[in-house]
């Protein structure tokens, strides 16, 4: 195992902090701090390390402001290595403001999605530096890798 | 007790449809969650629950019925319960578009995962007592996935 990294793991509420869950073995080793949308979410599932993000809609632009203000305040203060995201648009907001602070940044799309990317992975695609889809048709329709799926 | 989940995002008025239409042929509670503040007769419904509250409800049931959503599929996985789905319709405006047709089509050969289109269905399989219940099996693909994020990971 090489270096300790600080990995910051987002998810909203629902299917995509579920298939999160599926992916923490890869944790293993480093500090990890999740992400999410919904209250009570976290300790349902005995994770301790946690923060709330204020989830968001793309039709509301007061509500994606409100949004990307909670993912600045979250990710400035930990300074993560890696942001990881399986979804949905707090997630790309997650990535893009960790990619710019310094971080390697992964999107996952959710297997929900198997016959297009999802709107958020489309966007992620122009953020993250790497971009995976949980179907081989759906990751070479939209030019991302396939690296395996959670079922 | 028969628990019916359709998620946080959409309602989905053609499940609960369905369970009313067949719960006096069943001799077992209906709770459902159903995204929505419409009831029906012989279901108790909560249009949202707490995450732990969603936990006890679906720990507590014999069988759940729900939309078919992934994060559903992985919480019968979790706690070992058969799971019946019904794939939202995007002809009847029940979703933005046909995904869970498609998640349905896959994840209808899982162990423990049943997919019905209608109340006839849906009843018959509620009145097997004995259905298999879902189980998370290790496969290559999530070992793969998770493989490719701890390589992903330990090169940042």
């Amino acid at each position: 195992m090489g270096q300790r990294k600080k990995i910051l793991a987002v998810a909203s509420g629902g299917g995509h902090w579920q298939q999160l869950m599926q992916l923490t073995d890869a944790f293993e080793g480093h500090q990890v701090r999740f992400a999410t949308t919904l209250k009570g979410l976290p300790e349902e599932f005995g994770v301790s390390d946690f923060v709330f993000l204020t989830d968001c809609n793309r039709h509301s632009v007061l509500s994606m402001a409100k949004s990307l203000t909670s993912v600045i305040f979250q990710l400035v203060k930990y300074r993560p290595d890696v942001v990881v995201s399986t979804g949905a648009l707090p997630g790309v907001m997650a990535l893009s403001v960790g990619r710019i602070l310094g971080a390697r940044t992964l999107w996952i799309d959710s297997i929900a999605n198997a016959e297009q990317m999802s709107l958020s992975g489309k966007l992620a695609k122009h953020v993250a530096h790497e971009c995976l889809c949980q179907w081989r048709h759906v990751a070479e329709a939209n030019d991302t890798a396939y690296a395996g799926a959670i079922l | 007790m028969i628990f019916a989940t359709v998620g946080t995002q959409l309602p989905f008025p053609r499940l609960f449809e369905a369970l009313s239409s067949i719960a006096r042929q069943l001799d077992e509670p209906i709770l459902g969650q159903t995204a929505e503040d419409q009831t029906w007769p012989d279901l108790e419904t909560h249009r949202f629950l707490s995450p732990e509250k969603f936990g006890d409800c679906f720990q507590s049931a014999r069988v759940i019925v729900a939309h078919a959503g992934i994060g559903t599929v992985l919480s019968a996985q979790r706690w070992q319960k058969p799971l019946i789905i019904m794939p939202r319709r995007f002809d009847l405006g029940e979703h933005r578009n046909d995904h869970q047709q498609a998640t349905a089509k896959q994840v209808g050969s899982l162990t423990g995962v049943y997919v019905v289109s209608n109340a006839e269905e849906l009843g018959t399989l509620l009145k097997v007592q004995d259905l298999t219940p879902a189980s998370s099996q290790s496969s290559k693909g999530k070992s793969d996935l998770v493989d490719y994020l701890r390589n992903f990971i330990s090169a940042a």
